[in-house]
């Protein structure tokens, strides 16, 4: 079994608000990520996918088709955009705030199923060089 | 001034009852979650001298060699925290990084930074190896009341790092 990991890079808008508290509730709980005009990171995803190495290619996942498959099911649709206002997993009514937790869970919930030959392991999103967030699957 | 105490009073509820139903979700949120591990570094600069009265001066220079200088020497530090448990689905978090960034200062930089770590009492019996280093600073954190710290990573140089604590990620082993 080898693992190996792939980075892409995406810079989105977001905000912390939770519809069902009031303006101080949210304030309190989220500091200054709660202010509504948003605010923005270059996050760094790295995907982690296992697999056995293919005896002719040598490869576990073809490189190209991974970044391929992480730059149409992740980027396209996260990067220069507002989390909140323009991803549908993040809309308001949905009540999932776009924490670099719930992140890492909605881009595995985009990448389950879709990397043909290896099984996806771990997704880890940086929001910052000194704070990620890891995502296994674990329910 | 009647405005102004009817609105401390009832900012003094709103917050009790907010306490309350945070408390509640906080517990219902446990039991239903994804598990997401979250990483947290901070830096601190000690110095050391690695020297253990078990050993004769000339063992000492074999085993650890320059970082017997008697004099020590010292690192920045990467101190990397991992914490691990069920996303709160109201706030999106498994931790609140306040509160880990506040335990942070309060139990790890004021204790560490800028010190020498052969002077305190958590390296009197053990040699401040970066191993025994990340052992304590694990131990610390064991304290933390917020999330379950999971791991600990010690960077010492850009080159050598540290970890101790559990593996991440077990219920999907390869």
């Amino acid at each position: 079994m080898i693992l190996l990991t792939r980075k892409a890079v995406f810079s989105s808008a977001h905000y912390y608000w939770n519809e069902a508290w009031t303006q101080p509730e949210n304030e309190r709980v989220f500091g200054r990520c709660a202010n509504k005009n948003g605010h923005g990171h270059n996050y760094t995803l790295e995907v982690t996918v296992a697999g056995e190495v293919d005896p002719v290619s040598g490869f576990v996942v073809d490189l190209k088709e991974l970044k391929e498959i992480l730059q149409r099911e992740v980027v396209s649709v996260y990067d220069h955009r507002h989390l909140n206002l323009e991803v549908p997993e993040f809309a308001a009514d949905t009540g999932v705030i776009p924490t670099t937790e719930n992140i890492a869970i909605a881009i595995w919930g985009r990448l389950e199923g879709k990397i043909p030959g290896a099984k996806l392991h771990r997704v880890r999103v940086y929001e910052m060089a000194d704070l990620y967030a890891d995502y296994y699957g674990e329910r | 001034m009647g405005t102004a105490s009817t609105k401390i009073a009832s900012g003094a509820k709103a917050r009790i009852d907010f306490d309350q139903s945070m408390a509640g979700l906080k517990s219902r949120a446990i039991k239903t979650g994804p598990t997401v591990y979250l990483t947290r570094r901070y830096r601190l600069s000690a110095s050391h001298r690695l020297h253990s009265e078990a050993y004769s001066e000339e063992q000492n220079q074999t085993v650890y060699g320059k970082c017997n200088n008697p004099h020590g020497h010292g690192h920045n530090y990467g101190i990397v925290v991992t914490v691990g448990g069920p996303v709160n689905s109201h706030t999106g978090m498994v931790c609140d990084l306040g509160e880990l960034d506040g335990f942070a200062e309060k139990s790890l930089l004021q204790r560490f930074d800028h010190t020498n770590l052969n002077t305190l009492d958590a390296f009197s019996q053990a040699v401040p190896t970066t191993e025994n280093f990340t052992r304590e600073v694990y131990r610390i954190f064991q304290e933390f009341v917020g999330a379950r710290v999971i791991r600990i990573r010690i960077e010492e140089t850009g080159n050598n790092s540290f970890e101790y604590g559990e593996e991440l990620g077990r219920t999907k082993t390869i």
